[in-house]
């Protein structure tokens, strides 16, 4: 760490007077960086927070964009301190056309006032997003992470609608248990109402990302993945990948989405319950996890864990029946 | 140094290997339907994977080409015919046995019209014909494992025991549009999902749709 808070001194020169040019310079660049921090801070956090991704299509989403606004916050006087810094060095210590030659040296030498400063403000802010962003993963109940087959963090709602997302090579569908367990490509969710997607897998790792709704889950072969989520009122389209690297098409490995008004969530999903009954019945009886059969190689699935999960997941009227 | 050079060719020339595109634009006349026709092989028979499984294309001047890529004009009727000379179980995931996408929803099994199949009867799946992004999904009924003429290698003719799959789509705009099968049918791959499945030419394939 050297001490850079001012002209490179020629030789000779009065040391009190350049401490005082140093100050000088020290409260003008302090003065500046409020100043700019003060304005940019609450404009930034008006104006392009909103506008922020993953948006605020559900709580985990809502949540996610209230982190990366208060990281943003937080980061933004950082930058603008180095780029006030920057900007006062470049037009205030420039070499002069017949000045002295800048020298280094003796002159470049420790500060401990700014070191012990240095150290603890960036520790103060380190450990404070520490602190952050543990709490902001707990208290939103997981934050729309997967929490695998025995989550740590449950909803306080027991009317949760709880809805089973396939992986396989390269496929997403959705299978709805509180609706006969009837199986699709398209993933249509209800607005303002809290959501298990129980993830897993036909063939080998792929992971659940539906980026919109601020969730994200590995979608392993053989377990459960529980993730929970809650919408809100905004309707809207949003887009399912994966985002783990599963083979060739990978890359092509998404689909779409929608929330919809909880009457119209109601008789799409009855509909598709009557419409699908044909396939669905050809369909392994709803479980929370699948195997192949002994051909390995080549079959169908079967149901592996057949287990009621969870006696809180109950949507409406209408009861998970594995 | 010349030793060097001739091994990232060879090694690049071999990564960059692809297998042919048929075109179905050259010659094509606005209005009029393009007739695809293709084959599934439980062997291939040749090349550097003999044993494994893969389609082929029948080229408009009637040869049959080991390849999964097609040039195919856009918002045109695709009218496709699937000569399936494989066996079948059941699909690992059964709702694939339904038929999405086609033009009326449905497919023609041997002349017969039907829009879902049950793998876990019968003769089961062989593979399945799905243009993801487009929400087709065809699956092709298996032949049985008994049948005495089953075809060893391709192009298979029609002297051996085969299923006839027709049905009909609707290209999209321009775009590049990948397809598989999504029977795990690697045989010899972890449950099934290496080889050929993972393999452009065999089981996967683009339309290159202008």
């Amino acid at each position: 760490m050297t001490d850079v808070s001012g002209p490179l001194p020629a030789s000779g020169t009065d040391p009190s007077s350049e401490d005082e040019g140093a100050k000088h310079h020290f409260w003008r660049l302090i003065a500046v960086w409020v100043v700019l921090s003060a304005i940019c801070d609450p404009l930034f956090y008006f104006l392009a927070g909103p506008h922020i991704p993953p948006g605020t299509m559900t709580s985990s989403a809502g949540g996610a964009q209230f982190d990366f606004n208060v990281l943003l916050i937080i980061a933004l006087p950082v930058i603008l301190a180095i780029w006030v810094y920057l900007a006062y060095a470049v037009f205030q210590w420039r070499a002069s056309r017949g000045g002295p030659e800048p020298v280094a040296g003796p002159f470049a030498r420790g500060h401990l006032s700014v070191q012990i400063a240095w150290i603890g403000i960036t520790t103060v802010i380190v450990l404070g997003l520490f602190i952050f962003g543990t709490v902001q993963l707990v208290v939103p109940a997981g934050a729309g992470g997967g929490e695998g087959p025995n989550p740590i963090w449950t909803p306080a709602s027991h009317d949760v609608l709880a809805i089973q997302v396939i992986g396989q090579q390269w496929e997403w569908t959705f299978r709805y248990p509180t609706f006969g367990g009837f199986e699709t490509h398209t993933l249509i969710i209800p607005a303002d109402t809290t959501i298990a997607f129980h993830v897993t897998s036909l063939d080998v790792i792929h992971s659940f990302w539906a980026y919109q709704l601020g969730v994200k889950a590995d979608a392993n072969p053989g377990q459960d993945n529980v993730a929970y989520t809650t919408t809100t009122n905004q309707l809207g389209t949003f887009t399912v990948r994966c985002s783990e690297l599963c083979g060739l098409w990978h890359g092509a490995m998404f689909t779409t989405g929608r929330i919809e008004n909880v009457s119209d969530f109601v008789a799409w999903a009855k509909s598709s319950e009557a419409t699908l009954a044909a396939a669905t019945k050809l369909l392994p009886r709803f479980a929370w996890t699948y195997i192949p059969d002994a051909n390995g190689a080549a079959g169908g699935f079967y149901p592996d864990n057949v287990d009621k999960y969870s006696n809180v997941e109950t949507y409406g009227s209408q009861k998970v029946v594995p | 140094m010349v030793a060097a050079g001739l091994s990232v060719f060879t090694a690049m020339s071999f990564i960059r290997s692809s297998p042919p595109t048929v075109d179905f634009i050259s010659g094509h006349q606005p209005g009029r339907p393009v007739d695809l026709t293709l084959q599934t092989v439980g062997t291939i028979g040749f090349g550097v994977h003999p044993s494994w499984v893969s389609y082929l294309t029948k080229a408009p001047d009637g040869n049959w080409v080991h390849t999964t890529l097609w040039d195919l004009p856009a918002h045109t009727r695709i009218n496709v015919t699937i000569l399936q000379y494989d066996t079948g179980s059941p699909l690992r995931n059964q709702y694939l046995g339904g038929v999405t996408g086609t033009i009326g929803g449905t497919m023609t099994l041997n002349g017969k019209t039907t829009s879902l199949i049950d793998s876990n009867s019968g003769n089961g799946v062989g593979h399945t014909f799905t243009i993801p992004s487009l929400g087709i999904n065809v699956p092709l009924y298996g032949n049985p494992s008994t049948a005495k003429n089953l075809c060893a290698s391709a192009p298979c003719t029609t002297n051996s025991t085969h299923n006839i799959v027709k049905f009909s789509f609707m290209t999209p705009g321009p775009g590049q549009y990948p397809w598989q099968c999504f029977f795990p049918c690697g045989l010899g791959y972890l449950y099934g999902t290496g080889g050929p499945m993972q393999t452009i030419g065999y089981m996967d394939g683009f339309l290159e749709v202008a």
